[in-house]
This record gives structure tokens, C-alpha cells and sequence, in this order.
């Protein structure tokens, strides 16, 4: 017996948002009712710094479809410069899951101050677009063992 | 050259220099002698140093300084890269080292031997550009090169960046076959990520999780490591389809990156011949591209890609807009 594909692809996505800049960004879009899809799964931590590489392999692994990173500004990072090195970090991992055959635009980097709720609700929309346009992610959940 | 190594070691071990020495030791077959201590004059004898002495001894010497006394050790030119990187993080004493600079003409891969139909191997002798190859079957000969391992067919050069002495080599050699060590590379990058995906699925789906590329590292020094925890599933083997075992080989090639020296050792050790080195090298050209040229272990004070950054750094939407070529 087959359960029958009926409701349309939401995709799973997970922001991880500096607790200092990019999770006040997405409160002030909250108060300032500016809408985003449900389907951003918000995560918040300390500083975008703390965004372990391990963390959104483990996202995708788990089922994200896309995994977008928010953090201060650089220079106006809380910690002075947790950004700069999350931003080397993160040039270099979305450089090789693009090297191991991911599609690029699954994986964002955006910097959000506490003052752009609209800029935070406008990333979102854009990047649920992008994702819902490629559409359901599979290559990451078995990048070993898993050969059909 | 062999005879003078052991005869400088047993000086060394006589005068009081060192009280052991780290080399390697003939094993069981022609073609895999093993790193192994020496304690005395009298076990030099099994030494040996030849083509197959492909073993970076740099990492065995973060747990030869927790010992008494002081070690000698032997290290080729592109193990001293290693060596000078593990200074840079405190993971080995200088000064209870005595480092034996050894000359390199390249070491050997037996795997490139067996593929050139060569089988029943007893022993394998040198002369001049061509291998002789002892076999149940008779004497076969090789090119030399034709059974270099492939790091040695993209020699890093034979300068020495750390020694207290030099034995069989001197200062300015010229290095060995120096191809486009990111042909590959470049290679991969000019597939389409569905070529690529199916390229590196083929390849990793091979591992056995041995964890022979982690341990033969030396970049992977962490007392502690992340695949050894019982936090995490990996800790069982049999748990196939965890989030450590799917994602390993990614995040072992990140934990190394901007400190792996390109060594070679991952892609040496590994049983399956999946070319590890690969992933290295993408995040050694990218850290080239992105934020200057940088070699690992090339000196003892820099700081690292990854624990530096500039404020004109390079937006990680960058990977998107460089766009397929």
C-alpha cells in the first residue's frame, strides 16, 4: 500500500540567528507584522561564531531542505569578531558541499542587524522561494552508503 | 644510505643524545615496513629506509616527548611540514627532539606496482630508474616512477623546514616531479554538481570506517576526538546510518583544514583507495583563492586561515556567483 503524495512541498528550513542582532531583527519583523513563511525554523545562539559546520550538516542530514546562517553585521559583531571568522568558516564549507555535488543556493550566509526586521522577513521570503524552486533535498541525507 | 642512518643513530644513542630512536622497521612483507622505536644499539638492526618508508613519523612524536629523554627521529622533507605544524600548536617538544633530516627520492605506492600486473611480490630493490621486482614468478622491472605515490608525483620539495642535521640530502635540492597538484581538483570543479555528487557517492561509499585517515593524521591530534564520543552514535560501529558516519569524511576534512600540510598520508593509509587527498586539496585551493596563498607547517608563528580574518574577507555567496565554468 502506497500513502499518496496529496499536500504540496513545504520545505524545511533552519536559520540559525545571532542571539544579538539577527533574533531581535526577526522580533522587530514579528512586531512590525511583516509576514515570512512558517516554514523557517528559527534556532537561536549566542553568536553566529557558534555555528559549528557540524551543525547544518546535521540540519540537512536530518531533513532541512536549505539552512540559512544570520548574524551581526561585520564590525558590529557582539563579541567584536565572531562574524569574521564564522564567515571564513562558512565560505570554505559551502565551497566544498558545492565541491561534493549540493546545490549551492541550499546554504546562505546573511548578515541582519536588530533594526532590519524588514530585511529579515524579505531574506526569508526570497530564500523559501529559492528553496521551493529546487525543491525537495535528498543528495545530502546520503552522501555515503545509501546507493540506489 | 640506510647504513649511515643506523651508524649516526647508534653514535647518537652512544654519546647520550637521544635514548631511543624513531624510525621505521622491516615488517613482515618487501613492501611495508612499519614505524617502530629503537632502544638500543643492538635493535637498529631491523631498521630500514627505503621507498616503501612512506610513514610520516611527525605524529608519533607528540606521544615520544611524554617520555623520558630525548628521541631521535627521521623525517623526509615533507614530514617536516607536519612536524614544524605541530610546533605551531604545542602538540611536540623541540627540544627533546633530534631531527635527522633523511634525503627523499620519492616514496613507493605497491598498490601501482600490483596494477601494472606485477604479482607475487618477495622483494623490490632499487637501481637507478628502475624498480627489480623479486617475484615467485621471477625478476619484473618498473620504471621508478611509475610507482610513486601520487603526493610524490606532486613533490612539495625537498627542503628540509626543521632539522638538527642532514643525512643523504642538502640544502636547496631540487624537489622531485612537480605537476598541477589541483588537476583534480579543478577537474571535479568543471563536472556538474550531479556528476560530482555521483563521483564522490562512488567514492566514499567505499569506507569501511576504519578510521585509518584519522589516525595516521597528524593533524588529527585532539586528545578527545569528535567521532570518539559515546555522545554520538559512532562510537557504534554497526550504526551505518548515523549523522558521523554519513557526514565523516566531510568533517574530518574540515577539522584539518587551513593545518593539513597536503601529506598525503590519508590517501596512502586508506584501505579502499578512496582519494581523500581530494578533499584536503579543495580546501588547501580555496583557502589559496579566498584568503592568499598559505602553506601549513611552512613556519612555526603565523596564524592559521581559519583563526584570522580581514575585514575585506569574501562573503560566502561567493561560492554561488562563481558559477559552473
Amino acid at each position: 500500500m502506497q500513502v499518496e503524495k496529496t499536500q504540496e512541498f513545504r520545505p524545511k528550513i533552519v536559520a540559525f540567528c545571532c542571539n544579538w542582532c539577527s533574533y531581535a531583527g526577526a522580533d522587530l519583523a514579528g512586531s512590525s507584522r511583516l509576514s515570512y513563511p512558517a516554514d523557517v525554523k528559527i534556532i537561536r545562539v549566542p553568536c553566529s561564531c557558534r555555528v559549528n559546520p557540524m551543525f547544518i550538516l546535521r540540519a540537512f542530514q536530518r531533513g532541512a531542505d536549505g539552512v540559512i546562517l544570520c548574524g551581526c553585521h561585520p564590525g558590529d559583531c557582539h563579541y567584536t569578531t565572531g562574524n569574521y571568522y564564522a564567515r571564513r568558516r562558512m565560505t570554505l564549507l559551502f565551497s566544498m558541499l558545492d565541491y561534493l555535488g549540493v546545490e549551492n543556493g541550499r546554504t546562505r550566509v546573511e548578515w541582519v542587524s536588530a533594526a532590519e526586521g524588514v530585511k529579515f522577513s524579505a531574506t526569508m521570503n526570497e530564500f523559501v522561494a529559492k528553496i521551493h524552486s529546487l525543491g525537495e533535498n535528498v543528495r545530502l541525507e546520503d552522501l555515503r552508503c545509501k546507493r540506489d | 644510505m640506510q647504513e649511515r642512518l643506523v651508524e649516526r643513530a647508534k653514535e647518537l644513542l652512544a654519546d647520550g643524545t637521544v635514548v631511543r630512536v624513531l624510525g621505521w622497521k622491516q615488517g613482515d612483507l618487501g613492501y611495508n615496513p612499519e614505524p617502530a622505536y629503537f632502544n638500543s644499539p643492538e635493535e637498529l638492526k631491523d631498521f630500514v629506509y627505503d621507498g616503501f618508508c612512506g610513514a610520516n613519523l611527525s605524529k608519533y612524536m607528540i606521544q615520544a616527548g611524554k617520555l623520558e629523554g630525548n628521541t631521535l627521529v627521521f623525517l623526509k622533507p615533507c614530514d617536516t611540514y607536519s612536524f614544524n605544524q605541530l610546533i605551531k600548536e604545542h602538540r611536540v617538544k623541540r627540544e627533546k627532539t633530534y631531527i635527522i633530516g633523511v634525503g627523499c627520492k620519492g616514496t613507493l605506492d605497491v598498490e601501482k606496482i600490483k596494477k601494472a600486473g606485477i604479482k607475487g611480490i618477495e622483494s623490490i630493490s632499487q637501481e637507478g630508474e628502475t624498480l627489480k621486482v623479486q617475484t615467485i614468478y621471477g625478476e619484473r622491472e618498473l620504471p621508478f616512477m611509475d610507482a610513486l605515490l601520487e603526493r610524490c608525483t606532486v613533490c612539495k620539495g625537498k627542503t628540509h623546514q626543521v632539522y638538527d642535521e642532514l643525512i643523504g640530502a642538502q640544502e636547496g635540492e631540487e624537489a622531485g616531479p612537480t605537476g598541477n597538484r589541483f588537476a583534480m581538483v579543478e577537474k571535479l570543479e568543471a563536472m556538474s554538481p550531479k556528476e560530482r555528487f555521483a563521483f564522490w557517492q562512488g567514492e566514499l561509499s567505499r569506507c569501511i570506517r576504519c578510521n585509518a585517515c584519522r589516525n595516521v593524521c597528524p593533524a588529527c591530534s585532539c586528545l578527545k576526538c569528535v567521532f570518539d564520543g559515546n555522545q554520538f552514535d559512532s562510537a557504534q560501529k554497526a550504526n551505518a546510518d548515523t549523522f558521523e558516519e554519513q557526514m565523516f569524511h566531510i568533517i574530518r576534512a574540515f577539522h584539518v583544514a587551513g593545518r593539513c600540510t597536503d601529506c598525503g598520508e590519508c590517501s596512502r593509509v586508506c584501505p579502499q583507495g578512496i582519494p581523500l587527498h581530494l578533499l584536503n586539496r579543495k580546501f588547501i585551493k580555496d583557502i589559496n583563492t579566498f584568503y592568499g596563498e598559505y602553506q601549513a607547517g611552512e613556519d612555526t608563528d603565523s596564524r592559521a586561515p581559519l583563526t584570522n580574518f580581514t575585514f575585506e574577507d569574501v562573503e560566502p555567496g561567493v561560492v554561488g556567483e562563481r558559477g559552473r565554468k
